[in-house]
């Protein structure tokens, strides 16, 4: 265990260094933190109860999947279980990212939890994996910009949303798939990153032709684990250090 | 207070739950099994590639290209930048050619 000593321009340095890694996301995240704000309005959801969902739930998919659901009048306790199920993925997440949190207070832990969404994980993950430290300050750089222009998001999609010419012709409706792909490359150096890949990509089509959405995320995800887990990995795999 | 405030405060709290419940579970346990560490390590791909299969699988030839480009760009050891701006140049391409 290691005490944070350091002095004040240290953590804002690294403040910093996390607030520019977050730039990429926060230009892949902003049209769907305005798509969504505009949804949230044509779904009966006032500009408040938009920016409300985007700052407690901050989730981007459970958020789209929260209000489709709920403009389909579908019974509330459902699109509870539904926004649920989405976001069941962040119990992985939080599972691996925890272990190179020991160096946290038990508050810092709380507060962070809360910022854990895709992009944040797995830039975290990055950050392991070219041998570095993640401190509260370089997490929380990271963080705020991506929180902060996603509630902006969801306002300014509210009030001026519709005036989007043709969402499809921009292809805005599949940029969260080719960013994930984006971020699942990017891990193409760990032990049996193929096989693991391979196996969730089948499972979750599967799932989703026969069980549906979103529950092909959960297992799609936990059959790549499984196999993780199950295979022997080839040789340690830490080897690039950036 | 509405039903949308309800469901969203019900909603916030479930994910939170998530966000901070498999850590609290993990950190119960003195040590981690290698293949429970080896599992994990897999987490990152094995999630994330479940937010692409199936929209590729969805997709037409415009999309299937732009994240076969992407694919390759990164491959290729491009950064998540070059790769997203090449891939969704070629998403708006051709589905502007192929109508």
């Amino acid at each position: 265990m290691t005490v944070d000593s350091y002095a004040a321009p240290r953590q804002w340095s690294e403040f910093m260094l996390g607030a520019r890694r977050s730039l990429p996301v926060v230009v892949a995240a902003a049209p769907f933190g305005l798509l969504f704000g505009t949804l949230a309005v044509e779904n009966g959801f006032s500009t408040f109860e938009a920016i409300f969902m985007s700052a407690t739930i901050y989730a981007g998919a459970s958020q789209m999947v929260g209000l489709e659901l709920f403009g389909a009048k579908v019974a509330p306790w459902l699109v509870v279980l539904s926004i649920f199920a989405v976001n069941f993925r962040h119990v992985l997440y939080s599972a691996t990212i925890g272990r190179q949190l020991s160096h946290w207070t038990p508050l810092q832990r709380t507060v962070g939890f809360f910022f854990l969404v895709d992009p944040q994980f797995a830039e975290a993950e990055q950050r392991v994996e070219s041998g570095r430290r993640i401190g509260f300050a370089w997490y929380m750089g990271l963080a705020l910009p991506i929180y902060t222009v996603w509630i902006i998001e969801a306002w300014v999609g509210a009030l001026f949303g519709r005036l989007i010419p043709d969402p499809h012709a921009l292809g805005i409706d599949f940029l969260l798939p080719i960013y994930f792909l984006g971020l699942v490359m990017g891990f193409r150096k760990r032990a049996m990153w193929l096989p693991v890949v391979g196996v969730s990509a089948v499972a979750s089509i599967i799932a989703y032709k026969t069980v549906g959405s979103p529950w092909h995320v959960s297992i799609g995800a936990l059959a790549g684990v499984f196999l993780g887990a199950l295979l022997p990995p080839g040789k340690p795999v830490r080897e690039e250090a950036e | 207070m509405s039903t949308i405030f309800w469901i969203i405060v019900a909603g916030a709290v479930l994910t939170y739950l998530t966000r901070a419940g498999g850590h609290l579970v993990l950190s119960r346990f003195e040590r981690i099994h290698p293949r429970v560490e080896a599992g994990l390590n897999a987490v990152p791909a094995a999630v994330l590639t479940t937010l692409v299969a199936p929209a590729a699988m969805e997709g037409g030839p415009a999309e299937i290209a732009a994240l076969a480009v992407g694919a390759l760009i990164s491959l290729a050891g491009g950064g998540m930048m070059p790769m997203f701006l090449s891939a969704t140049a070629v998403l708006i391409l051709l589905r502007h050619l192929l109508g």
